[in-house]
């Protein structure tokens, strides 16, 4: 309890302001509406993908690791807000270790990508994409780790962003090359060399295929590695990030 | 037994030394200033006491526990409140206190009425679910005081604490500022560049190149000072002057426009500077010291950012 009511603390001021604060809400409604929509269907029409799926099928998987990266780094950025608007030294001089401060931003950023990665499930049968309550189950599940895994990366990288430029720099030079070469609008095997091993170095890809594992099965072209391959990085990946962001903060305090 | 004590605090930052061997201790229930111009110190000393910087050398205790080693606890004693605002805009007076609240472990039964009541101190309790970004600079300034003392801390430091802030509004956070030493019985450390709102403290510490050069009430400062100030406006500044150092044996300095000399008894004095001027005497002012003229004495040059514009600006040239 002593050590819980800090991060729960801090985590519910997240959710007050991801529902408060309208161009966080909107914003995270409308992202995966405009890949799917405009990015999809202009694709679908051209893009005959080998296997039983259509194009904007095959991408679904990917649009749902989409909506959670974004939301997941969106959430770390917070900090760099927080940074600037001087609330992060409010938290810094309170009588709370670092790491409660951290696992409170790291839980709260993981809940609300989980939130939104449901909803866009939702859209799934519009796509003739039936899923089954299991899947929908092992969907949350996977959801939980890979969010999680995720915020604590943009937790690392926002703990060592110092201005919003710094933060502009990291969203077009990191988040979006991760998502192209995560294999969720194309697939990796498809890829030129250079792009593909690019694509193998990237802990996204891994998360994407888990998705991809889920919803379109395994074995009718959709995943591209095995889900143990996956579930083992996502894993590690986690808890080096966690503990690795945790380490940052109480460096530069 | 003093509530802060520190020994010969050193710091620097690379080649630059901020703070050159500081010692000094404040007692309880104590409202203790640190005077000084920009760059002093005083930053480094608060930020130093409030665990958020690690000195070089020397010892730092608040609430008889130290600094380097028990930062936690310190924190726990301590309430802040920074010269920027940290309070989340987006966020209501209410649940910003909230928050803090939580986060500093008041108890939860005890947290809403405590809340009430410092929100009713600082006279925000009917605007307490507004969202504070539409707040101004003076009510913010009086929500990070009323958070600074929800957990009920033995020290409350305050940086510059009426900084950009209109006179009234700074009179006004001073009632506060004294309201809650008398109600809470909380040591109040801070630090300010304002002259008048030293004398608001029971003692003074003046800072200068990271050292303290007095400290004392500022009644006692002031009779350090000790001299008053006549001032003298003449139909000839030049061959008065030189009447004056002939007659006194003063070198009277230009000040403003007037001739300015320190003598021990003004009152006394002035009928005899009449006497012995053959110029036309304009006007004559006699002053008693006040705490720029003790800032002065001790320092050699006048306080930046306060006074008439480029006074003492120029602190190299100054010593």
């Amino acid at each position: 309890m002593g050590h819980l009511q800090p991060v729960s603390v801090i985590c519910q001021r997240e959710f007050i302001r991801f529902f408060r604060v309208k161009s966080r809400w909107l914003g995270a409604l409308a992202r995966p509406l405009i890949w799917l929509v405009l990015v999809g269907n202009g694709l679908n029409a051209i893009v005959r993908p080998q296997g039983p799926y259509t194009y904007l099928q095959s991408i679904f998987p990917g649009i749902i690791a989409m909506t959670i990266m974004f939301s997941a780094i969106l959430s770390s950025a917070t900090i760099v807000w927080d940074r600037e608007f001087g609330f992060l030294r409010e938290m810094l001089v309170a009588p709370v270790s670092r790491g409660a401060i951290v696992l409170g931003k790291a839980v709260a950023g993981t809940l609300i990508s989980v939130l939104q990665a449901m909803l866009v499930l939702l859209l799934a049968p519009l796509l003739g994409l039936p899923v089954t309550a299991g899947q929908a189950a092992s969907l949350l599940v996977a959801s939980l780790f890979i969010s999680f895994c995720v915020t604590s990366m943009g937790i690392l990288i926002s703990a060592c962003i110092r201005t919003f430029d710094g933060y502009n720099l990291v969203m077009n030079f990191l988040v979006m090359p991760l998502f192209l070469l995560s294999g969720a609008m194309y697939p990796v095997a498809s890829m030129p060399l250079p792009l593909r091993l690019a694509s193998l170095c990237n802990p996204v890809t891994y998360c994407v295929d888990v998705f991809k594992h889920i919803l379109l099965g395994a074995g009718k072209k959709g995943p591209e590695f095995l889900l143990v391959q996956d579930l083992a990085i996502v894993a590690a990946l986690s808890a080096l990030a966690i503990a690795l962001a945790a380490l940052a903060f109480r460096r530069k305090d | 037994m003093s509530i802060i004590t520190t020994q010969d605090l050193f710091k620097s930052y690379g080649p630059r030394e901020a703070l050159g061997g500081v010692s000094f201790a404040v007692e309880e229930g104590e409202i203790f200033g640190f005077l000084g111009p920009n760059g002093a110190g005083k930053t480094t000393t608060i930020n130093i006491l409030c665990t958020l910087l690690s000195a070089s050398s020397g010892r730092a205790a608040v609430a008889g526990l130290d600094c380097a080693a028990e930062p936690d606890r310190v924190r726990a004693n301590i309430g802040l409140v920074f010269q920027e605002t940290t309070l989340d805009l987006d966020l209501t007076a209410y649940e910003n206190l909230k928050f803090h609240a939580y986060l500093y472990r008041v108890p939860r039964e005890e947290a809403p009425r405590r809340i009430e009541a410092m929100l009713e101190m600082v006279d925000l309790a009917e605007r307490k679910h507004e969202p504070i970004r539409q707040f101004s600079g003076g009510m913010k300034r009086r929500l990070e005081l009323a958070r600074g003392l929800l957990h009920r801390p033995r020290v409350l430091f305050l940086d510059e604490p009426t900084l950009g802030l209109d006179p009234q509004t700074r009179r006004r956070i001073w009632e506060f500022i004294r309201a809650a030493r008398q109600r809470e019985g909380v040591t109040v450390f801070m630090t300010t560049h304002y002259m008048d709102e030293a004398e608001h403290c029971d003692r003074i510490a003046i800072l200068d190149h990271g050292r303290i050069v007095a400290l004392d009430t500022p009644a006692g400062l002031k009779a350090m000072a000790g001299r008053d100030v006549v001032g003298l406006a003449s139909t000839d500044d030049a061959r008065a002057a030189e009447e004056i150092e002939r007659a006194f044996g003063i070198r009277p300095r230009r000040e403003e426009g007037r001739l300015a000399m320190e003598v021990p008894r003004g009152d006394e004095f002035v009928p005899r500077l009449i006497g012995a001027l053959s110029v036309g005497v304009l006007s004559v002012q006699v002053r008693r010291p006040t705490l720029d003229d003790v800032f002065l004495k001790f320092t050699g040059h006048a306080i930046r950012g306060d006074g008439p514009p480029g006074a003492g600006e120029d602190r190299g040239g100054a010593d």
